[in-house]
Parts: structure tokens; C-alpha cells; sequence
């Protein structure tokens, strides 16, 4: 290959003025990720009310995360949405996104209304399903008609938490985006394909579709885990934790020891103990990956090596 | 299921059909096929309408409770109509709380926001795609690891930082940030650098352009694509912003709209009237951006390589 004659003439100004480039970010990712990252850290050694002067604790706050039965019930919790929140919602976005990939007149429309949810603010997606979970609320009458007696979502500790799922479906919209746009770059010559051999839809679905979306699926499943260890605002707005901390949250929990009781080391302590637990989950994925994503074009970029 | 032609195959499955045309007569199987997507192409709309009845129901309770008046909004049995509907709630929303500031704050939020965060995230992605300055690579991994810390492990020490800034209370706290970029937006923004080629940028700097000129002049332009894909995520989630906004805003005048809107939800009474037309202005901005931008949107997200 030639080298072009301007890049060798000062490739070192053109690789200062590159980093300049990136100064702006590299300054705050400085500032506002390492410094408060690091001093997190820090701070969850000490215990701080905020208004005094830190003091240096030790382990103390880490050892009160295992005796604090408020927090143990919110890990369960934050789990427990976990386990019935990703994969619920990655497959009703996933089925929404196939329907809304399909050539039909008013499209957009239909993309649009669905895709609303997801950006109605959180304080007003609250209200609304406060009322429609109400006992006589829309939700039960709808599934009166399935001949089924709804429960007090909201007033009990064991539909509380689900109600909070049910909601979270509603907001699907994201990750359907997602989905839509990995499935309009599945390209055509693929379904052409299977057409030829005589396979039908199911077949498609099966061996084309499918695999080709396995990497915008494992995307979207450790964007969601990552997304759902973190859930905060539907419970705050919601339920506020109850009834009797059945829908306590990790994050709730820290929210509280920090802005309302002001023990900042203890929240500090919160959030590392979250972000070890988030890394942990995510490190699995990973790991578990290896087996079901398929990237076509890894193979032959190897071999071109 | 019976495997159908769709779109994307009719061209291929036209010799099949022919085949079988050869037995009828070839009218007929046209005729056939016309019926058959006419059907599929109505399943689909009410497969698509229901679907998009249930999802929209919610939203259509915000829009009538949004136009009643007050005494009837928990009315028994309840009344779905708004009719005639009460557009004095849109006026009173204005008067019954600082709504004109909470709007004024949201948009320095937003334009701020969505202004410096695909300017500086597009001069970053530029940075690392285009160059190679010594720890570059280093320096894109620790973009790539913040992309997975969840940001309430720095909440607390934040809070601390622009408290002892005395920013507490102000915008600065959801504006400052912005202007140096974000690792998601950095991420997109060079994937997308990336496949276009090199060439142009050679040509153009035998030429004698500067980087710089390399940037505007031929990167951005073809980055469109990208960059509005990135400013429209930017508008979104900056307009929505929920957490910042409730740590670091106290003061009722100083909160933007996706935490002013719970002024209107009172420790004893809802006024729910006001709350829905508040929250139907907030939403009007997201349907246009959505309806207008979603095939752009759409075609930005599959370009940058973010679909996985």
C-alpha cells in the first residue's frame, strides 16, 4: 500500500490535534467519572451525615449491609423484577418489533403509538397505572372478562412487585427500537434463500431471523440487567417501596440513606456492593454468550488474517 | 400456519406459483395471490390495531382526564368521553404552579444537553477513530467500561462535588456534564466513523485540509445519519431526565418538567386534571420527534452498528 505523502509529512501534529479531539471527554470522564468514582469508594469507608466531617469507619458500613434486613429484602426484590422483567420484556419487544417490521400502510403510525410509553414521563405513567391497577381498575375488568379475579395489585405484597413488572412492560419501546432497526439490516438475499429451498415463514423465523438477531439480543439483555439492578423511579412514584417493603429496590435503599437520612458512607457502600453485583451478572452473560450469539462476520475476518 | 409469500420473497416465489399456475389457469392464481396478501396484509392490521389499542389505552386516559373537569374524573361509572372537553385545564395548568419556569428550565436542559453532547461525543469519536495519538486505545476502553458502571455508584461523591461547587440547586449540575460528551454517544459516533473510508479523508488532506476542515467538511456531512440518530437519543433522554433533576433540584422555580409534574400530585390530593394536561404537553414533544424521525432513527441505529 502507498502512504500518502500529507499523512507522513506530520503525522505527529495530526495525532496531538487527535487528542485534542478527545481532550474534552478525557477531561470529564476526570471529573465527573473517575474523581466521583473513585471517591465513592472512599467515602463508603467512612460514615458522613454530610453536614460534618467524614470519619474513617473501616468496614463498618460494608458489615452493616449484611445485617441490614431492609436491603437483603431489597436485593431479593431488585432480583426477583430482574429475572421476570428482562426476559419478559425482551420478548414482547422482540414479537413487537417482527410485527412492526412488516410492509403495511400506516406503519409509522403504529411505530409511533407504540413507541410512546417509553418516553411518557414517569411521574404520569405512575398516576395512570395507579388507577388502571386499582382493585376496580381496567386491569381486573379485563381480565373479569377472562374470567379471572384480579387482586389488589398495588394493596398486596405479592402482586405489588408483578404490577411493577406489568408496568414495565408498557415501556418496551427502547429496546423494540432495538430490535426494528437489527431486524431491517437482516439482508434479503438471506430470506431469498431459504425461499428457494422451499421453506416457509417458520423456517425464516428459524434459521434466519433468529440467529442473525442473537447479537442485538444478548445487546439488549445486558443493556436490560444492567438497566433493571438499577430500577428506581416506577417504585418511587409508585408505591414507595411498600406495601411492607415488598418493592423495596436496591437503588431505593441507597436514595434513602442518602437523601433522606443523609448517611452518605452507608450509601456509598450501597452503591458498590450494587455495581459489584451488576458486574457479576454481567460477566456471566458474557461468559454464557459464547454458546448462543452468532457474529457471521467473525469467521471470515479471521481468515482474511 | 401455512407458509405464505411475503414481501421480500414474492419475486423468488413467482416461478413456484407459476409451476403450480401451470395446473390452474394462470387468472385464477393471480386472483388467489391478490386475496392472500389482501388477507394476511388485514390480519396484520388487526393484529397491529389491537395491539396498538391496549398499549395506547393508558395514553388515552391521560389525554380525557387531561380535558375533564375535576368532579368527574373519578366519576362512578367512568366517564370515557370528555365531552365537551374542559381546555381551561391546559390554561389553568400555567397558573396553578411555575409551569412556564419548569418549561424554561427543561429547554436550557435540553438544548444544552443535546448542542454540547453530540458536538463534544462527535469531536471525541472523530479523536478515536481518525488518529493515533499514544494511548488511544486505553483511553477507548475506559469509554467502553463507563459505559457499564451504573452511574448511582457516583451519585453520592457528585452530589458532594457540585454541592461544594455551589451548584446545588441550579441547572449547572444537568448542563456542566453535558458539555463533555457521553461514552454511549462516543461509542455510536465512532462505530459509524469507522466504515467511512479513509480514502476521502487522505485525499482531501494531500490536498492540504486541515483535520479539522477533514472533519466538518467530509466526516460530519456524512455522518448525518449518525449524529441526528444521536441527537434525537440526547433530546430524549435529557427531556425525560428523572433522577438528576430530583437529587440536585430543590426549589419548586428550579425543577424541570419530569419533576415539576409531581407538584401536582399532593401528599393528600391528586389534581389529576392538571397533572395529565401537564403531562400531555411534556409528551407532545416526543410524538413529533419520534413520528417525524423514525425512519431516520431507525436506519441511524442499524448504521452505527449498534444493534449489537
Amino acid at each position: 500500500m502507498m502512504r500518502p505523502v500529507a499523512l507522513a509529512r506530520r503525522p505527529r501534529w495530526r495525532n496531538v490535534q487527535g487528542f485534542l479531539f478527545v481532550l474534552p471527554w478525557l477531561i470529564g470522564f476526570l471529573v465527573f467519572q473517575l474523581f466521583p468514582f473513585v471517591a465513592s469508594f472512599v467515602i463508603s469507608f467512612t460514615e458522613w451525615d454530610f453536614g460534618g466531617e467524614p470519619r474513617f469507619v473501616g468496614l463498618a458500613n460494608y458489615l452493616e449491609l449484611g445485617r441490614d434486613r431492609m436491603l437483603l429484602k431489597s436485593l431479593i426484590n431488585t432480583v426477583v423484577y430482574t429475572l421476570l422483567h428482562v426476559p419478559g420484556s425482551l420478548i414482547i419487544a422482540f414479537a413487537l418489533a417482527l410485527l412492526l417490521n412488516q410492509k403495511v400502510a400506516g406503519i409509522a403510525v403504529y411505530r409511533t403509538l407504540f413507541y410512546l410509553p417509553s418516553v411518557t414521563t414517569g411521574v404520569a405513567t405512575a398516576v395512570i397505572w395507579i388507577w388502571l391497577l386499582q382493585p376496580d381498575g381496567l386491569v381486573n375488568a379485563g381480565l373479569g372478562l377472562l374470567g379471572i379475579q384480579g387482586p389488589n395489585w398495588l394493596g398486596s405484597t405479592t402482586w405489588a412487585l408483578p404490577a411493577l413488572v406489568l408496568m414495565s412492560f408498557w415501556s418496551v419501546g427502547g429496546s423494540m427500537v432495538l430490535f426494528l432497526a437489527g431486524l431491517q439490516g437482516i439482508p434479503d438475499q438471506l430470506y431469498e434463500a431459504v425461499a428457494i429451498d422451499g421453506g416457509g415463514e417458520w423456517s425464516k423465523f428459524r434459521h434466519v431471523t433468529l440467529p442473525m438477531m442473537t447479537p442485538t439480543l444478548f445487546l439488549t439483555s445486558v443493556l436490560g440487567i444492567i438497566g433493571s439492578f438499577q430500577v428506581f423511579t416506577a417504585a418511587l412514584v409508585t408505591t414507595q417501596g411498600g406495601p411492607a417493603d415488598a418493592t423495596t429496590f436496591i437503588v431505593l435503599v441507597m436514595y434513602w440513606a442518602g437523601w433522606q437520612f443523609w448517611k452518605m458512607g452507608y450509601a456509598s457502600a450501597i452503591a458498590w456492593a450494587l455495581l459489584v453485583v451488576i458486574l457479576l451478572f454481567t460477566a456471566v452473560q458474557f461468559r454464557v454468550a459464547r454458546a448462543w450469539v452468532y457474529y457471521e462476520y467473525d469467521r471470515p475476518r479471521e481468515a482474511e488474517r | 400456519m401455512t407458509p405464505r409469500a411475503d414481501e421480500s420473497s414474492t419475486l423468488l416465489a413467482r416461478p413456484v406459483a407459476g409451476a403450480a399456475g401451470q395446473l390452474a389457469d394462470p387468472a385464477r392464481a393471480r386472483a388467489t395471490r391478490r386475496l392472500r396478501a389482501l388477507g394476511r396484509s388485514a390480519l396484520l392490521h388487526l393484529i397491529l390495531a389491537t395491539g396498538a389499542g391496549l398499549f395506547t389505552l393508558p395514553l388515552l386516559w391521560m389525554l380525557r382526564t387531561s380535558l375533564l373537569p375535576p368532579d368527574l374524573i373519578l366519576a362512578e361509572p367512568p366517564v370515557w368521553v370528555p365531552w365537551p372537553p374542559r381546555w381551561e385545564n391546559y390554561v389553568e395548568m400555567w397558573s396553578a404552579g411555575p409551569f412556564l419556569a419548569w418549561l424554561r428550565n427543561t429547554l436550557i436542559v435540553t438544548v444544552v444537553g443535546v448542542v454540547g453532547l453530540t458536538v463534544s461525543s462527535t469531536l471525541a469519536a472523530f479523536g478515536f477513530a481518525r488518529t493515533r495519538f499514544a494511548g488511544r486505545d486505553t483511553l477507548f476502553l475506559l469509554v467502553l467500561a463507563t459505559l457499564m458502571i451504573p452511574f448511582h455508584v457516583r451519585l453520592v461523591p457528585e452530589f458532594m462535588l457540585f454541592n461544594w461547587l455551589g451548584w446545588v440547586n441550579t441547572l449547572l449540575p444537568l448542563t456542566v456534564p453535558s458539555l463533555f460528551g457521553s461514552p454511549f454517544y462516543i461509542f455510536i459516533l465512532r462505530q459509524f466513523f469507522l466504515t467511512i473510508p479513509r480514502e476521502l479523508d487522505e485525499a482531501a488532506e494531500i490536498d492540504g485540509a486541515s483535520l479539522w476542515t477533514v472533519l466538518w467538511r467530509i466526516n460530519v456531512p456524512l455522518a448525518v445519519p449518525a449524529i441526528s440518530t444521536v441527537a434525537a437519543f440526547a433530546f430524549i433522554s435529557e427531556w425525560n431526565d428523572f433522577v438528576r433533576p430530583l437529587l440536585f433540584l430543590h426549589t419548586p422555580e428550579n425543577l424541570t418538567l419530569a419533576v415539576g409534574v409531581r407538584w401536582f400530585t399532593g401528599r393528600y390530593s391528586t389534581q389529576f386534571h392538571l397533572l395529565m394536561a401537564a403531562s400531555v404537553v411534556v409528551l407532545v414533544p416526543m410524538i413529533v420527534v419520534f413520528f417525524l424521525c423514525q425512519k431516520q432513527f431507525l436506519r441511524g441505529i442499524a448504521l452505527t452498528g449498534l444493534k449489537g
